[in-house]
């Protein structure tokens, strides 16, 4: 069923996915988002490309996710004015995506008074000027030396009030990132983050790339998500050639997404354990964690199943001895979760910290258009997964987990309950694994398909917009982790918290650092 | 409080053996004496910085510290801070925003200090290259005494990798 937007020509995008798009002008682009945001979609990526080599100036996408499906609108904008209207006053998640289009490829989101509603640069540090964009084809940096690096923390002020800056280089083995606390007392007043830090070039990376070798780039997006990427990534790329991998290629992705999930989340549960000072809990989890990371290893080829989901189909097989293996795994696993997951009910200690610690409310939590795990744990029922038109989990029926506390506990016991379903959904793979080829051919990819990927990884919903440029090379690949979404309701679960609950806070959400600096 | 002692003791150890140093993993050698390292192989505080990476290095990392690997029962600990620290252990194609925080890291370290560089990115910046946005490997920014290669390497290979730079190898 094709979604209707006021006044817009909807073409199907063909693919795994439910997808149509669309070009609109500046009104068009207003009107339609406006009718998406009344009728509960969300935005889940936000994009600019260089069409000036067509003579097209600019362009900027949005990706919405509708009832329906996913929508992809493209508003082309001059080359000599090349601004467009925001859409941070309907979806507070754009906000950031328009400060990173801007740096990346110098176009401005503007309200309608023309200002930009935040200037300050994001992924943008000093690395290059403020009057060069890396994204556009003409680009040639010219300056290496660091600019200095001010940036404009929104401050708190009032008596009591003093600030902690924390970061890049954090205290633990994480991810970099620099947070910036206003506090009084022990109590945190407000959060502010500064992200950017890993910015490494992805987008750019991609378009010196082939549509095939891409796939290994976006496998490294965000490592602890790699299958969901590489899955998304095949997707797109399957799209745009008009390539349909096969039923047991499919199974195959799906044991390999859930697997990932099982590894995330179990390793989630030791660390929030740990950050409770509950060490054994650290120790158990991360012991079953590395029994299931050695059985990848064995049974796959790669402890975290990296480049196993290729463009076409897989790069490994379950044999019968692999499906006994898988089986008897799982059901071992399934009691020791059991058993730990009464240890982590019943623990007063670490109940005290967990509950009502960090809380992000549902409404909150749907202003800021939050996805994935810690939307299901604010009351939201959202997954990609049980999305109608996402094969193969039509057939796997997948049971949604969600919570309504939108606390620590809450995102503890949403993992949980995935994790004991991701055992399900293995244990109903392998009964269903029908003969086929682990991988197809990939069907011609001409010069300017356009394609889209789009996976429930552990964390939340992965994108890839992928553009085939000639010669099977990448035109434009865009990668979106669910943590563009997730970051700013980081800052609002905090509030008033007391910042040694912080680290613990920021654990029950995981999120990437590297998948959103991109 | 009787449920978590029946689980440890279901456990029991599980410990497994550490490897072996490899000196073909060697940047740079003779840059400690080596009764520095064998002061410093006995009790060694480490230091992680990801310097850009993907985050895949990293959960090998957490892996590492898994009660198969038993790091600490070998001398070796991780600290909070790079004062505290005799090695560090980068992960990462160095990004360009974090070129000046890596040095700063580097030199907030106190001498005697080695450097162990993770990952194929770490080596010689893997899948992402030099770029306008990316250094490249570990040893562009700061000196490198160990590399240790893999996509990620595994918790055993990033051991080795340690033992390797406080090992003095016959020198």
């Amino acid at each position: 069923m094709t979604p209707t937007l006021p006044g817009i020509q909807l073409a199907a995008v063909d693919g795994a996915v439910p997808a149509w798009r669309a070009e609109v002008d500046a009104a068009g682009w207003r009107t339609a988002c406006e009718a998406a945001h009344r009728a509960g979609g969300r935005l889940a990526a936000l994009w600019a490309s260089d069409e000036r080599d067509r003579q097209r100036g600019f362009s900027v996408r949005v990706l919405l996710v509708l009832y329906e499906g996913l929508v992809c609108l493209e508003l082309p904008i001059s080359a000599d004015r090349p601004t467009y209207p925001h859409l941070s006053d309907l979806f507070a998640c754009a906000g950031r995506m328009h400060r990173a289009a801007f740096d990346l490829m110098g176009v401005q989101a503007v309200a309608p008074d023309g200002r930009a509603p935040d200037a300050r640069r994001w992924l943008r540090h000093g690395a290059w000027s403020a009057e060069e964009f890396p994204l556009r084809r003409d680009f040639a940096r010219t300056s290496t030396a660091p600019a200095g690096d001010d940036y404009a923390f929104v401050r708190v002020e009032g008596e009591g009030v003093h600030e902690i800056p924390v970061g890049p280089v954090h205290a633990g083995t994480i991810e970099p990132g620099h947070f910036r606390f206003s506090i009084v007392g022990e109590k945190v007043l407000r959060l502010e983050e500064r992200l950017g830090y890993k910015h490494k070039g992805i987008e750019k990376r991609f378009e010196s790339m082939t549509l095939e070798d891409g796939a290994r780039l976006a496998g490294r997006v965000s490592g602890d998500s790699t299958v969901a990427f590489a899955w998304a990534y095949a997707m797109a790329l399957e799209s745009l050639s008009g390539t349909r991998p096969s039923e047991r290629a499919l199974l195959l992705r799906a044991l390999l997404l859930e697997r990932e999930r099982i590894l995330n989340h179990l390793g989630d549960l030791g660390y929030l354990g740990n950050d409770c000072s509950l060490a054994f809990g650290f120790a158990q989890f991360w012991r079953v964690k590395e029994d299931v990371l050695r059985a990848n290893s064995r049974l796959f080829g790669h402890r975290y199943l990296m480049d196993r989901i290729v463009p076409g189909g897989v790069d490994c097989d379950v044999d019968a001895s692999a499906a006994n293996a898988l089986n008897e795994e799982a059901l071992r696993l399934k009691d020791e979760l059991r058993t730990l997951r009464s240890i982590y009910y019943n623990h007063a200690g670490l109940q005290d910290r967990c509950v009502t610690t960090g809380r992000l409310l549902p409404g909150t939590a749907a202003r800021l258009g939050v996805v994935g795990l810690a939307a299901r744990a604010s009351g939201h029922a959202m997954d990609a997964r049980v999305h109608p038109g996402f094969a193969p989990y039509e057939k796997l029926q997948p049971r949604l987990v969600s919570h309504r506390n939108g606390d620590v506990a809450a995102r503890i016991v949403v993992r949980f309950e995935e994790a004991f379903e991701s055992l399900r959904l293995q244990r109903v793979i392998l009964r269903n694994l029908a003969d086929g080829a682990l991988r197809v051919p990939l069907g011609p990819a001409r010069e300017g398909a356009f394609g889209i990927g789009w996976v429930e990884g552990w964390r939340g919903e992965v994108l890839i917009a992928l553009e085939a440029g000639a010669d099977g090379r990448i035109r434009r690949c865009h990668p979106h982790d669910p943590s563009w979404q997730n970051w700013p309701a980081l800052e609002h679960a905090v509030i008033g918290n007391i910042v040694p609950d912080f680290p613990l806070v920021n654990k029950s959400f995981n999120l990437s650092y590297s998948g959103a600096d991109l | 409080m009787r449920k978590i002692l029946f689980q440890i003791a279901r456990t029991g150890t599980i410990s497994e053996p550490a490897p072996s140093p490899d000196a073909a993993l060697r940047q740079i050698s003779g840059r400690l004496s080596d009764d520095v390292l064998k002061r410093l192989g006995r009790a060694l505080a480490i230091r992680h910085v990801d310097a850009g990476s993907c985050n895949g290095c990293e959960l090998e990392i957490h892996a590492a510290n898994s009660p198969y690997y038993n790091l600490e029962g070998l001398g070796i600990k991780f600290v909070a801070s790079p004062r505290h620290a005799d090695l560090l252990l980068v992960t990462g194609p160095v990004s360009r925003n974090m070129e000046e925080a890596l040095r700063r890291t580097y030199e907030a370290t106190p001498e005697p200090k080695l450097v162990v560089a993770i990952g194929d990115c770490g080596c010689d910046g893997g899948v992402f290259g030099e770029s306008y946005a990316s250094c490249g490997r570990v040893a562009n920014v700061i000196p490198v005494d160990v590399a240790v290669p893999g996509c990620p390497p595994s918790p055993v290979a990033i051991l080795q990798g340690i033992l390797t730079a406080v090992a003095s190898l016959g020198r």
